[in-house]
């Protein structure tokens, strides 16, 4: 086959053409800055900008509130847990957040904890599930913040979002979900749920790379974290990225046309691309929620086997999966004292003496099923290939015959 | 698009045709370094006679690096003497590949312990028969 079979759609997903073409006037032909709105370019900016702000909203159902852009997920996790603890009630020091969130949140615990504020994990059971009982034990009166997110790319599962948003609401704090790893293939609604923040990136749904979006209820303002002008209601500074802007705009209003034909036709790829791995491949350990899970995501362990030599065969087959490190060697860390483990698998369980690595096929809008046939061919030899070269797989079989 | 990843040709073609993978009867020396849960594990089985590295294999669990480091390491020792074989270093092996990446130069350090505990092993042997 000589198709390119991307299934990395946790990592990022192809712009789709139709939001390139809603971009491209804004690069040569609507170029004014949305500040400058008192003459024709620069009003015409400033109203593609507030127009963007409705199909964002109406994708994560919010009715009333602000959508503010901003550079990404990270910056939109940064804003709300720094600027949100602080925002109503100065008493509450308390702050939770679970512990399978992206580093754009962990990482960002360090600074809560300098500015007075407790923080605490929330622990996923097995399954990688922040149970409502767990939340409603971790609860405090002084909690002022709640960050948990509505999936997780590594693992796949999803969270009762509603159940947890509803408790926190209880007791007055504020409840915020990261939807990167969902938006545009699970229903979210933020209103009726009872959500204060929402964290968007638009290259995670067919939209372009650095713009993303902090989606805020009514009445919510978060401290800002950057210092300019007046842009994005004072909480974002700096002019608009405004092709940015509109092309995440675009890629909302296809979500959320599209988004349910997408989610069904992946969980039906998944469904078979995780039915056939179980059937051929000995040694697979699944992760995540068995069903309760990201639609079209499939991700898992061989024992025996490394990850990274898994995606690095696949990729010589044009497959392009992620993989997760229990105990890791990350190429991207800058050197062998930064290599980590994934603090997701760790959560989840997932014994770090025997897995070193994790791979996740995570299927898109586009692909078809002649891939998931592809994948599924191509997988056993190399898995095969692998164990003939594993010197514990090796032991195993040794331990089989004499035992 | 070409489908280069994170390593040189030289590196890519030992980790997807390694050489001298898989074990051997009866060694004379046998070195493991490593354990599944640093992510790289790394056995060498070696065969010697007249003080000549005859034969060798080797099992790796391991990244791309482990795997290309192992089998590079395999085709440096083939034929040297014990004594040539005690001096190979990490920096050669991973000269030998035309380099690797900084956070996989312990992938080549590795491959250099598993063939100094092999020689111990031999020479242990050899004390004790």
């Amino acid at each position: 086959m000589n198709d390119l079979i991307f299934l990395d759609h946790g990592s990022t997903s192809p712009c789709d053409p139709r939001v390139v073409e809603a971009m491209n006037p804004y690069f040569t032909e609507i170029y004014g800055n949305p500040s400058s709105h008192l003459h024709a370019q620069g009003n015409q900016a400033s109203q593609a900008v507030d127009g963007a702000r409705s199909d964002v909203a109406a994708l994560v159902g919010l009715a009333k509130g602000q959508v503010v852009f901003t550079s990404g997920a990270t910056e939109a996790n940064n804003l709300a847990l720094l600027g949100l603890p602080s925002a109503k009630d100065p008493e509450r020091k308390h702050v939770l957040v679970s512990q399978i969130e992206h580093y754009s949140v962990v990482n960002t615990l360090d600074m809560l904890k300098a500015h007075g504020y407790t923080v605490e994990e929330l622990p996923v059971d097995k399954n990688g599930v922040v149970t409502p009982e767990i939340l409603k034990s971790r609860l405090r009166s002084d909690t002022a913040l709640v960050s948990v997110m509505h999936a997780n790319a590594e693992v796949g599962t999803i969270q009762p979002i509603a159940e947890l948003a509803a408790l926190v609401r209880e007791t007055g704090a504020f409840f915020h979900t990261d939807a990167t790893a969902s938006a545009g293939l699970l229903p979210l609604r933020m209103s009726e749920w009872g959500i204060d923040a929402v964290t968007l990136s638009a290259h995670n749904f067919y939209g372009p790379k650095g713009v993303g979006a902090l989606v805020l209820a009514e009445g919510v303002r978060p401290k800002p974290r950057s210092y300019g002008g007046w842009q994005e209601f004072g909480l974002r500074c700096g002019t608009e990225n405004v092709p940015g802007i509109v092309g995440m705009a675009a890629a909302a209003r296809l979500a959320l046309a599209e988004k349910a034909e997408w989610a069904e036709r992946q969980a039906l790829l998944g469904r078979k691309l995780w039915k056939g791995l179980e059937e051929k491949i000995s040694f697979i350990h699944f992760t995540g929620h068995p069903t309760d899970r990201l639609p079209g995501h499939v991700s898992f362990w061989v024992e025996h086997v490394e990850g990274e030599s898994l995606i690095l065969f696949l990729n010589s087959k044009n497959i392009m999966a992620a993989s997760g490190s229990a105990c890791g060697s990350n190429l991207k860390a800058a050197d062998e004292d930064e290599l980590v483990a994934s603090h997701v698998l760790d959560a989840v369980g997932v014994p770090s003496d025997i897995c070193a690595g994790s791979v996740t096929f995570f299927i898109g809008k586009d692909t078809t099923e002649a891939h998931i046939d592809f994948v599924l061919q191509e997988f056993s030899p190399i898995v095969e290939r692998l164990l003939q070269m594993s010197p514990t797989y090796h032991d195993y079989l040794k331990s089989q015959k004499n035992g | 698009m070409s489908n280069a990843g994170p390593y040189n040709p030289k590196v890519m073609d030992h980790f997807m045709n390694p050489r001298n993978m898989g074990e051997l009867e009866s060694p004379d020396g046998v070195g493991e370094v490593g354990n599944p849960s640093c992510g790289d594990m790394m056995r060498l089985f070696l065969k010697i006679e007249d003080d000549t590295v005859k034969d060798v294999r080797f099992q790796t669990f391991g990244c791309g690096a482990a795997i290309a480091s192992s089998s590079m390491l395999t085709e440096i020792i083939k034929g040297l003497s014990v004594e040539e074989a005690k001096k190979v270093t990490n920096q050669r092996i991973a000269d030998a590949l035309d380099g690797l990446p900084p956070a996989k130069i312990h992938c080549s350090v590795m491959a250099e312990e598993a063939i100094q505990k092999a020689l111990e092993d031999y020479e242990n042997r050899k004390k004790s028969a």
